[in-house]
């Protein structure tokens, strides 16, 4: 074949790539087809790598081929063995190799020598920034929600700091597009400020607003792939990224939406930091055993589930739904109530039980299931905080004034399964745990529910 | 490069599909979403294999396979866990009904 010719077979591979990204991201938005999204942008995705090994003058193909197989080994490893409840670092983790990709390809084109147009250099240094921004910045979230940063790291000036290295990040790339100055130098300094950048602007942030973070630089890396993609010239980078960016956007606004909290809030406010936002609680906390609990449950007529990050932490959704099962058996009403940010990310609960074999029909929305509370006999709260504290209706002063939650507290019985008497991840101290008809049933989940399994096959 | 406008209006369309998809997606699919839109960006690898494959000094070479690493990982990785999570919408899916938002 002519080098023509197979340029053209590149193209049309490409062209066949981006059409199935479109199609696969199209059928993974609705629960019915959504399993066969992921197979038709894989396909996508290997028509378009076997396409670009025929690239007319390409070499180093040993290195590529060693490059390539050893990620995918290590990718392969860890994406298959990684917990269900640890799924949402993995991909802050992959995200973060894209964006660093990204990053790398502008690296090499700032790197080679020759007169560029205007914008082939300002896209290649834009997208290098945002790149650079998204791979050490998904690395940073990739640590806090793995459990290896456990504290937001704050201090004093912080704001003006990190705002100080993004304008120097602009300055560098704005002097490279300028071309006033160049080398290797110049090109070095300027990646490293932005890495730096990154790191800086996810260290201040909590965990709790992960998710949101993750999705932004999602957005963020599709936006870095899409411009080197002008750069190189190549249709399936730009359509795929494009597409990512946006959709990657829509979803960021979503998420910050259902926890009621601008975009701007969750970057550049220290959250949590208030100490519960003023507000007396009265009462105290009435601990509960796991048998009282039990026959609370099994003699009542309807029980909703509140289940949270705590669940999925101690990986209890299997012991969780053996005893809902239980209970079902002896006549009692379940449903499962799903606060849009439970877990870490917006329907990442759903996937937990899921995975344990909860039947939808058991699992319902905020909207759908906040006016059955108080019909409810008993709201079972596994692990769940800030998803499920009045304050936010009733406090204006709490940070979390104005979040959706569940109202949980309008059940005739609450029973809290946690850990421990300290707050929530926000930080925030839940007026629910002090009610009068609220019993804390403190320790692990998994453990809790084996004893709550155990009592109820003794009654 | 692709013309100045021509790039600005497919950029623009591309955008506008992106949104339309994620506009009306139901909660429980917001986290596989976001995670198979993650592996869609792994296509920056046909990038990093071209540039790689393009390398000629030491510096480009070694640029350009941490590039194809780090792109192959998001490409494998993402793909790997986007599957394994729809995997879990396999059982009784029939009888959910789909919420409006």
């Amino acid at each position: 074949m002519s080098g023509i010719d197979t340029q053209w077979l590149v193209k049309a591979a490409y062209f066949a790539a981006a059409f199935l990204f479109i199609v696969g991201l199209k059928r993974m938005s609705s629960p019915k087809t959504a399993r066969g999204g992921i197979l038709w942008a894989g396909v996508g995705m290997l028509v378009a790598t076997l396409a670009t090994f025929a690239t007319p003058q390409m070499e180093n193909f040993i290195l590529m081929l060693a490059a390539m197989g050893l990620a995918t080994a290590l990718a392969w490893w860890s994406g298959r063995r990684v917990a269900m409840t640890d799924m949402p670092q993995m991909v802050a983790l992959y995200n973060g190799m894209g964006g660093g990709a990204a990053a790398a390809i502008g690296a090499v084109e700032l790197l080679g020598d020759g007169e560029h147009a205007l914008a082939f250099i300002t896209l290649a240094v834009a997208g290098s920034i945002i790149g650079a921004v998204s791979f050490s910045g998904s690395l940073i979230a990739f640590a806090k929600l793995q459990g290896w940063m456990r504290k937001p790291l704050r201090f004093g000036g912080q704001q003006a700091v990190n705002l100080v290295v993004f304008l120097a990040t602009l300055a560098l790339g704005g002097l490279l597009i300028s071309g006033e100055a160049g080398g290797h130098d110049l090109i070095l300094l300027f990646f490293l400020a932005a890495l730096l950048f990154g790191v800086l602007m996810t260290l201040p942030i909590g965990g709790a607003d992960m998710p949101v973070v993750i999705s932004l630089y999602n957005a963020l890396t599709g936006l870095a792939v899409a411009f080197e993609g002008f750069v190189l010239d190549n249709a399936a980078m730009i359509i795929a990224g494009t597409v990512v960016g946006a959709a990657g956007t829509m979803l960021t606004q979503l998420m910050a939406r259902a926890m009621n909290r601008p975009l701007s809030n969750v970057l550049f406010s220290a959250f949590g930091e208030s100490g519960g936002g003023g507000g007396e609680i009265s009462g105290s906390m009435k601990p509960v055993d796991a048998a009282d609990a039990a026959v609370m449950m099994a003699y009542g007529e309807k029980v909703i589930v509140v289940p949270g990050y705590g669940l999925a932490v101690a990986q209890a959704q299997h012991r969780l739904w053996e005893f809902c099962q239980k209970l079902i058996e002896r006549g009692v009403k379940v449903k499962f109530a799903i606060h849009p940010v439970a877990g870490r990310m917006p329907g990442h609960m759903n996937v937990l039980l899921a995975e344990a074999g909860v039947p939808y029909e058991l699992i319902f929305d905020l909207d759908e299931i906040n006016n059955e509370f108080p019909s409810a006999d008993v709201a079972l709260v596994v692990g769940a905080n800030d998803v499920v504290n009045p304050m936010a209706r009733t406090n204006p002063e709490s940070p979390i004034y104005g979040m959706p939650i569940l109202d949980a507290d309008k059940a005739k019985n609450v029973v809290v399964i946690k850990r421990g008497q300290g707050t929530g991840f926000s930080g925030v101290e839940n007026a629910l745990f002090f009610n009068d008809n609220t019993r804390m049933l403190y320790g692990d989940a998994q453990d809790v529910a084996g004893k709550l399994l155990q009592a109820l096959k003794g009654l | 490069m692709i013309d100045g406008f021509m790039a600005l209006y497919i950029f623009m369309l591309a955008a506008f599909t992106g949104y339309e998809i994620i506009g009306r997606v139901p909660v429980i699919l917001h986290t596989p979403l976001m995670s198979g839109s993650n592996f869609v960006h792994g296509i920056v690898l046909v990038g990093a294999m071209v540039v790689l494959g393009e390398a000629d000094t030491t510096l480009e070479k070694v640029i350009g396979f941490i590039g194809v690493f780090l792109a192959a990982g998001n490409a494998v990785g993402g793909y790997v866990v986007t599957a394994r999570m729809l995997e879990m919408f396999r059982s009784g899916k029939d009888g959910r009904k789909e919420s409006a938002e």
